[in-house]
């Protein structure tokens, strides 16, 4: 039998597969089973309620979609006394994502997130759709430095910071986030996109940018993903067009432990809980007893550098 | 506590026609149907027929299933589209869907042939409903909002309620739906725009008729603003309950990601909802037109 289990600091989840923030809610147990998973990523919650950005919030493009949501929500409040209690029916943790405008509400949003239930708080501070000027300290290592060390003195939970591929160097900022006492670093937000129509000239969505959302993106962040894995130390989850299980094991030897999934669910509302199937068969096949053994396990140490030897060994 | 153990080889694929259903109790599934036949009806719509597996028949008249369309080109169809249900034939095990080819998705749709697969994930979304005391029900749609009209059709025999169904096109060649009300006891009326009975003051008066006659305990509309407005309008002055199904552009259709919102007035104050979880049937009187 194979262990799929993975420790993300001092959280273990039974398996590395969570739905990334903003893609799910217990809704989706309408057609999966919510405790087959590796961990529930609340959406992103704000202080007071939000109606979230103007209609049309979603675009198709030819690679993936565009999206811009603006983090709706009826505010932190009414999680805590209605939705907490929605997740907290099933056994896997609870990942509670949030976001605020400055540092000093981050850190007290991330206090008064510090209650049973909640197993770790991730701290959206890259959301690249919310507000044109702010809330986005992920941009730069100094601003990310700040907000993380006031959110970490706020809380003895697991924090889990949600990073930026909008940033110039996403290493300085996921170096910041360690060093200021982040407990993993999720790889990473939607990248900042626009799309014009051209049958009236007008920006596809309401909010003009969003998020764009693809399997075009899985190579550029599992880049991240293995510079960041590289530098850190702290566990790193990675984002961004896992599709299949393949995916999965492709981030974790990359030296991601543990993936969220967005868009596949949309797709496939079965996705999740299909791909954690085809993981746990491909360890099997392979002999993998422990997928934790994935973990960074690129083999790049004996690459050829010589061209002509290189070439000399075929595909 | 869940009673799957690890040893357990579950699955949450997709489910096939013949296959056990893991999930029997749940509301909604992803299921591989099987194309039966996919046939233009007039110029304009087309009738997709699919075999379901059980589970997709527990479909209700106004909810929706949600659409995996191959692509009709190079690129890829990245989302899924909603379409309501014309039709559930419990008898046969099938599903029908009445469709006009747009944009990409439908034109995907349309390519497909019998025997081929189709991905759909359904039922979704608050279907309409009847309340104990209404007899007679009004049902006025336009264009391919009366394919999701139709399974009120059966929805309202079943439960002894007479329907009068106006039925709104721009010529009698694309009137859709009048089989299905007429062969389960409606009442039809065919208004079109070739020989201006559709023109909303001639609607009017006919709502106003049947009002007066008692034959207007609800009413129902899909597909226009302009009937909306008309029926909500009527349904205010007359005091007459209504539902009304919306569309929006779906990601999820399960509720989670907040894009298919739809403005609606609640007790004088403007709110959004999600038309794929609080809707796609809502009360009229509380429906934003477009």
């Amino acid at each position: 039998m194979v262990d799929l289990s993975v420790k993300i600091g001092d959280i273990t989840l039974q398996n590395p597969i969570m739905p990334a923030s903003g893609a799910f809610s217990w809704d989706y147990g309408d057609v999966i089973d919510l405790n087959r998973l590796g961990g529930l990523v609340a959406k992103t919650i704000c202080r007071e309620p939000r109606l979230g950005n103007p209609t049309p919030r979603m675009a198709e493009t030819e690679a993936g979609i565009i999206q811009s949501i603006g983090l709706p929500g009826k505010g932190i409040e009414y999680f805590l006394e209605n939705i907490v209690q929605e997740y907290t029916k099933f056994e896997p943790p609870l990942i509670v994502s949030v976001s605020a405008d400055t540092a000093e509400d981050f850190a007290s949003m991330t206090r008064d997130l510090t209650v049973d239930g909640v197993d770790v708080i991730e701290v959206n501070i890259s959301c690249p759709t919310k507000s044109p000027s702010g809330g986005n300290f992920a941009m730069q290592s100094e601003h990310t430095k700040m907000v993380m060390d006031g959110i970490r003195a706020a809380t003895h939970k697991p924090v889990w910071a949600k990073l930026s591929p909008n940033a110039g160097d996403i290493v300085s900022i996921a170096v910041a986030a360690e060093e200021a006492g982040a407990d993993a670093l999720v790889l990473c937000n939607t990248f900042l996109s626009l799309k014009i129509r051209t049958d009236n000239f007008r920006p596809a969505l309401g909010n003009k940018f969003g998020g764009l959302v693809s399997p075009a993106l899985k190579p550029i962040v599992m880049r991240m993903v293995y510079q960041v894995a590289k530098e850190c130390t702290v566990p790193v989850i990675g984002i961004g067009g896992v599709t299949k299980a393949e995916d999965v094991v492709e981030y974790m030897l990359a030296g991601a432990s543990g993936v969220g999934i967005g868009y596949a669910g949309f797709r496939n509302p079965t996705a999740l809980t299909t791909i954690i199937d085809d993981l746990e068969d491909w360890c099997e096949e392979r002999g993998v007893d422990n997928i934790s053994d994935l973990i960074g396990a690129i083999r790049d140490d004996d690459i050829e550098w010589d061209p002509l030897i290189a070439a000399s060994h075929g595909v | 506590m869940s009673d799957l153990t690890p040893e357990d080889k579950y699955s949450a694929k997709p489910l096939r026609i013949g296959e056990e259903d893991p999930h029997p109790d749940k509301p909604t599934g992803e299921f591989i149907s099987i194309v039966v036949s996919n046939d233009y009806v007039n110029d304009e719509y087309l009738r997709m027929v699919v075999d379901v597996p059980d589970r997709a028949l527990t479909a209700q008249a106004g909810q929706f299933f949600h659409l995996l369309c191959p692509t009709p080109d190079g690129a890829e169809v990245w989302m899924r589209r909603p379409m309501s249900i014309y039709r559930i034939d419990d008898e046969n095990k099938r599903l029908e869907f009445l469709y006009k080819k747009e944009g990409r998705g439908t034109q995907g749709m349309s390519m497909l042939e019998p025997d081929e697969e189709f991905n759909i994930v359904g039922p979704l979304g608050v279907g309409f409903w009847l309340e104990e005391d209404w007899k007679n029900i009004v049902v006025l749609g336009r264009g391919v909002g009366l394919a999701t009209l139709a399974p009120l059709s059966q929805l309202a025999a079943d439960h002894n309620v007479g329907v009068t169904a106006i039925l709104s096109a721009r010529n009698p060649d694309v009137v859709m739906s009048r089989d299905l009300f007429e062969g389960l006891g409606a009442n039809v009326v065919e208004v079109v725009d070739t020989d201006g009975s559709s023109d909303v003051e001639k609607v009017e008066k006919m709502l106003e008729d049947l009002i007066a006659e008692g034959k207007a305990d609800a009413f129902f509309t899909c597909g226009s603003n302009r009937l909306l407005s008309l029926m909500k309008r009527l349904g205010k002055t007359h005091n007459v309950p209504g539902q009304v199904a919306m569309e929006q552009n779906m990601a999820c259709g399960l509720g989670a990601c907040y894009i298919c919102m739809r403005t609606f007035e609640v007790n004088g104050e403007k709110t959004l909802k999600r038309v794929c979880r609080e809707g796609p049937c809502f009360n009229m009187q509380e429906a934003v037109g477009w």
